[in-house]
């Protein structure tokens, strides 16, 4: 798989995570992606940290308002319904536990459901923004992420990169394939059909628990 | 009493070693004319606590490429590289806190509470140095609330008593700061005669409002 198409194959099993009427929270990369995977028969309602729900397209080239911006600063549209507010409001309803998933990047998980995806000390530094909120709010954390950093695990025994929240990951999507993070470790329930188990446990730091029931990846 | 004012008159409030709030997130909703008079201005050593650290060109980071800052307390300073320099070469003093911590620190200032009770943060750099206290079983970190000596803030649409309106995703931290500082200006894209707008489209109430400025 070239990138693009690792991308696509992480984006379009997320997709299948969602369900109808579901309040989600996307983060930034392949998680912006994954609204063009959705199902047929699935509509999902996108909050924006910044102080919106019902955030609609990208709008087109000269129809932007200034007054409407996603969290990552690019012109977004509203679909009929939505509402703005307040960022006390907005982090209200995401720590409150009123966002059904939140799916975003992490360049660290581990067997815990530790995640580290904020800060490289002394090399990246940009702040924490709202992901240590959203990740302890949202009800359930999918990690949408390429399995591996330049080669090197990021599926790890434990994150020594510091952390954005403690014990807070639910499934783990990757292009190799979909674990979950349970009590008993990281458990691997669908293998991507270009990999095999070895492959996966290969490029995972993690001691992977192999489902007895594993599938091949749903795409 | 008349608040209307200046962008010259406001900016000359800013005096050096201010602590100030600035709403906006990414520049949008802050008081774009207002911040390019303080950043014109003499005033110097400010503190200011914002969102994120915006564009060296627009937003609160105009501050920071003014040479005016000495201290901020934001959630993000990813989109401005100066911001990120100054930090790494601690010319420029940060206290980072998570953008919905931040969100309810300023409201506390504002509404009177000795701090709030969150469980984000904790098990990170985040908690260092705070109180954690047990709820229910659950752990919580004790944030204190935060005050300033003046908020500038961005809005649509102001009445001439200082109601005001915020469209899009302007609102963001902009309602709360209105009520934390002992100064607060606001600047206005459209300022209408008072009694045009109905009291429950009110966002800010002019209470809250020192001045106002025309956007």
């Amino acid at each position: 798989m070239d990138k693009n198409e690792i991308r696509q194959t992480i984006a379009r099993r997320a997709a299948l995570e969602l369900h109808d009427g579901d309040i989600v929270n996307l983060g930034i990369g392949i998680p912006t992606m994954i609204p063009n995977f959705l199902p047929e028969g699935v509509t999902v309602t996108l909050q924006t940290e910044n102080g919106m729900i019902g955030m609609g397209p990208t709008p087109e080239e000269g129809k932007e308002d200034q007054n409407m911006i996603n969290a990552g600063g690019g012109f977004i549209t509203a679909v009929d319904g939505a509402a703005s507010f307040s960022s006390a409001t907005s982090f209200g309803i995401i720590r409150g536990g009123h966002v059904d998933a939140t799916i975003l990047g992490a360049m660290q998980v581990d067997e815990e459901g530790d995640l580290a995806n904020w800060m490289i000390p002394g090399k990246l530094t940009p702040g924490m923004g709202g992901a240590m909120d959203l990740i302890v709010g949202a009800k359930r954390v999918i990690l949408a992420m390429e399995h591996t950093q330049k080669g090197n695990p990021k599926i790890l025994k434990k994150c020594n990169l510091p952390l954005t929240a403690k014990g807070q990951v639910n499934l783990i999507i990757t292009e190799m394939g979909v674990m979950e993070v349970t009590p008993k470790g990281i458990v691997l329930k669908e293998l991507h059909p270009e990999f095999t188990v070895e492959d996966v446990q290969a490029a995972t730091e993690a001691t992977l628990i192999i489902a007895p029931d594993l599938k091949p990846m749903q795409l | 009493m008349k608040k209307l004012i200046s962008v010259e008159e406001a900016a000359a409030m800013v005096k050096d070693g201010m602590t100030i709030m600035v709403g906006g997130f990414l520049s949008v909703g802050s008081p774009i004319k207002l911040i390019e008079a303080i950043a014109n201005g003499p005033a110097k050593d400010l503190t200011l606590i914002c969102n994120d650290a915006a564009y060296p060109e627009k937003g609160s980071g105009r501050l920071i490429a003014a040479g005016k800052v000495k201290k901020m307390i934001l959630s993000h300073m990813g989109t401005n590289p100066l911001a990120v320099a100054g930090f790494n070469d601690k010319t420029l003093e940060v206290e980072f806190s998570p953008q919905g911590t931040l969100a309810e620190r300023v409201r506390a200032g504002g509404a009177g509470l000795g701090g709030v009770l969150t469980p984000t943060g904790i098990g990170t750099v985040v908690e260092e140095g705070k109180q954690k206290i047990t709820i229910d079983g659950k752990e919580y970190l004790l944030e204190k609330p935060l005050h300033a000596d003046m908020a500038i803030l961005g809005a649509n649409i102001a009445d001439e008593d200082g109601n005001l309106i915020y469209k899009g995703t302007t609102q963001n931290f902009n309602p709360m700061m209105a009520t934390a500082a002992d100064l607060v200006i606001a600047e206005a894209k459209e300022i209408v005669k008072t009694g045009n707008i109905e009291p429950e489209r009110v966002h800010t109430p002019a209470l809250f409002v020192d001045y106002l400025i025309q956007g």
